[in-house]
């Protein structure tokens, strides 16, 4: 019978054992680390050093001047702190069901009590599906869409108001613009990146309201020669301040300093990649928020029974971003100004989405009585560009 | 600063990008042309480009001389075009699944030793100024021309008249079109093949140099994103013509500037359709230059035959 398909017995066997064998070796070969012992049944109850296994997925390489980065050195950071943590991690996993393995192989092979799958498309399907399947695991999500009622109560959601900085940024880049055109390289349309894009461009309208942001987005978050011909094609628009939100915004930054126009940073401190164009920059700071998490793990609090909240958010008071030191090419009249609306965020007085703001089509999107304070949910679902942005969010 | 170009952005985008995306294209497919027409395929120049990329950018930030990662990129290319024309063939060996477990071999190779070079800054090749000063900065921007461009251009005629008029290139053809005459001929058919591998290698090597010193000039992991596999398509898209190849490579070099240019003009809708331009163009050109009635012209006759 075997001899049916024209292939013999002896070769189905040999097949079988090649792919069991490869199985086996590509399963274990995954566990990247030593899998803690201790994984008892009752998760995350336990003593004062018990070991305590956290898992990071990061999109792209750890050390990419950007997103990434950032929160690798947050991780680190925890992990340095509390010599009880033990850190998985995995780098470059595409937001795929790639995710979803590299995930179950920390919980499985790892023991990993808590996960942070920091990439935004990580989280729908792939954390909401898991989180249903590993009901005893923690998932922390930077920037996940967490619903009252609907999502897994073992999910989180955690984000900085970083379009706070942003804010400042835009106050920077419109002062120190001579054109009053400013370009902003942006991946995809989605909330968070048209928050900083918004908030950016009204920092900037605050102090000179005849100024324009130029957005043009790439259509993904690494996409190193389209984020250069952008750069390009806003310079030779006459644009002279760019900003991104890309996963890397190295190639933004260096090609704005060929071009010889000003930069503003974003993710991390990138004054080193344009010294003469770098203004300043909005820039994350994970460690507060990683450390302060692992802590309240350790101590017994759980997702699920509401001892750690579902929503974490900070902005610039909170210690979750910061604005990068002033460049050289910023006038110290200007400093004062970014200055003095960073005080007012700092004592928590400050409230950008306020009224009257348009959009860019004319349409009210922020009533005149309106003061929409960071925490509201309804600017996590921003689908709008405010007026002064020239661009669309139509795909 | 310069007012606004306006509309002009758009042409001025697109030549520069001809010239600027057009680079690393133009190598691989020369490459690529080069080791086809010895009548085996190299899908590892993906993994070659990458390879190149990180030895040219890593070369270059250790040692101070763009010109000294150029080369290295180059040997590097050549050391994976000698695995790859060692293993493809061999008794019974399929040189495409090879290329496919070269493609995963180059890139691997490249993200594991090009970690620590992700985040220095390596010194830049030096571009030539062919615009005068009296023009308006995005022009002269538009024409900073690299020296890689110009020797691709200037490898296209000469690869073709290496095809046409010189012996060895008489040897290549043969190999490629009926390995049996050129047997008949005494000339070795895994040396022939050997070498035009390791030379499409070398040069798709330089092609990555281009990406890494040169535009957009980093090195990043998704540097290629691509760019490899479709310079392999392109040498079918050229009919394994030299000179083809140079008018494709700079077809899709301009194409990718296309997209954001655009944008940035104020056309705000279909910006994933612009991103999408060089394919939908393949598919159009192949669609209207196919024929029922004959084979492609110019497919060198052994080419992906087993033997």
């Amino acid at each position: 019978m075997s001899q049916l398909f024209g292939v013999s017995r002896r070769q189905i066997i040999r097949g079988l054992l090649a792919t069991g064998a490869f199985g086996l070796t590509a399963k274990l070969g995954t566990g990247c680390t030593a899998s803690s012992t201790g994984s008892s049944a009752e998760s995350g109850s336990g003593g004062k050093d018990e070991p305590m296994t956290i898992g990071f997925i990061y999109v792209g390489p750890k050390d990419d001047y950007g997103y990434n980065q950032a929160h690798a050195e947050g991780a680190a950071a925890m992990a340095k702190k509390f010599s009880w943590v033990k850190l998985v991690e995995e780098a470059n996993v595409p937001e795929t069901t790639a995710v979803a393995e590299s995930m179950r192989s920390m919980i499985d092979i790892d023991g990993a009590k808590a996960l942070f799958p920091t990439s935004f498309g990580y989280y729908d399907p792939h954390i909401l599906e898991l989180a249903v399947d590993y009901p005893d695991v923690q998932f922390f999500h930077a920037g996940g869409l967490y619903k009252e009622g609907s999502t897994p109560k073992n999910i989180g959601s955690y984000y900085g108001y970083i379009d706070e900085a942003q804010y400042i940024a835009g106050i920077v880049a419109g002062l120190t613009s001579k054109t009053g055109k400013l370009g902003f390289v942006a991946a995809k349309p989605i909330p968070q990146v048209l928050r900083n894009v918004n908030s950016f461009t009204l920092g900037a309208r605050s102090v000179k309201p005849s100024v324009t942001t130029q957005v043009v987005f790439t259509g993904n978050w690494a996409e190193p020669i389209k984020e250069a011909e952008a750069t390009n094609s806003m310079a030779d628009q006459g644009i002279d301040v760019v900003t991104c939100h890309v996963d890397s915004p190295k190639v933004v930054m260096e090609t704005a300093e060929k071009r010889g126009i000003f930069s503003s940073g974003y993710h991390a401190n990138q004054l080193a990649l344009a010294p003469k164009g770098y203004l300043t920059g909005a820039e994350w700071d994970w460690s507060n928020i990683y450390s302060q998490l692992a802590e309240e793990m350790h101590s017994g609090k759980k997702l699920m029974d509401g001892g750690i909240s579902h929503i974490l958010r900070g902005g610039l008071k909170e210690g979750f971003c910061k604005v990068s030191d002033y460049g050289v090419a910023v006038s110290s009249d200007t400093k004062q100004k970014a200055d003095a609306v960073k005080a007012q965020f700092m004592d928590g007085s400050m409230v950008i989405y306020k009224g009257e703001i348009k959009d860019n089509k004319g349409n009210v999107v922020v009533a005149a009585s309106e003061s929409l304070k960071q925490q509201d949910p309804k600017l996590e679902q921003m689908n709008y560009l405010v007026e002064g942005v020239v661009g669309s969010i139509g795909s | 600063m310069a007012e606004g170009l306006g509309w002009w952005g758009v042409p001025l985008a697109i030549v520069a990008g001809t010239m600027r995306g057009g680079t690393p294209f133009l190598f691989v497919s020369l490459g690529e042309c080069l080791t086809e027409k010895s009548g085996k395929i190299n899908l590892g120049l993906e993994g070659t480009l990458l390879t190149g990329a990180m030895t040219a950018y890593g070369t270059s930030y250790l040692t101070g001389s763009p010109w000294l990662g150029i080369l290295a990129a180059g040997l590097a290319g050549l050391v994976l075009g000698s695995i790859h024309g060692w293993l493809s063939q061999q008794y019974r060996v399929n040189d495409v699944a090879v290329g496919i477990a070269m493609i995963i071999f180059g890139s691997g190779i490249a993200f594991f030793f090009g970690k620590p070079f992700i985040q220095p800054s390596a010194p830049q090749l030096p571009t030539l100024n062919l615009a005068g000063s009296a023009v308006s900065p995005a022009v002269e921007a538009a024409l900073q021309i690299s020296p890689l461009f110009l020797l691709g251009i200037a490898l296209a005629p000469l690869m073709t008249w290496f095809f046409k008029s010189t012996r060895w290139g008489l040897y290549v053809r043969a190999v490629g079109d009926s390995p049996d005459a050129a047997r008949a001929m005494g000339v070795s058919i895994f040396k022939v093949r050997m070498l035009s591998i390791m030379a499409g290698s070398f040069l798709a090597g330089i092609g990555g140099a281009a990406l890494s010193l040169y535009y957009p000039g980093v090195w990043t992991e998704r540097i290629s994103s691509g760019q490899g596999l479709m310079a392999v398509a392109l040498v079918i898209f050229a009919r394994w013509n030299p000179i083809m190849c140079l008018w494709a490579s700079l077809l899709f070099g301009g194409a990718q500037a296309l997209g954001p240019a655009l944008q940035s003009v104020g056309i705000k809708q279909g910006y994933y359709l612009f991103n999408a331009a060089p394919y939908v163009l393949t598919l159009l050109i192949m669609i209207l230059t196919c024929s029922p009635k004959r084979t492609l012209a110019g497919v060198p006759g052994a080419l992906g035959i087993d033997n």
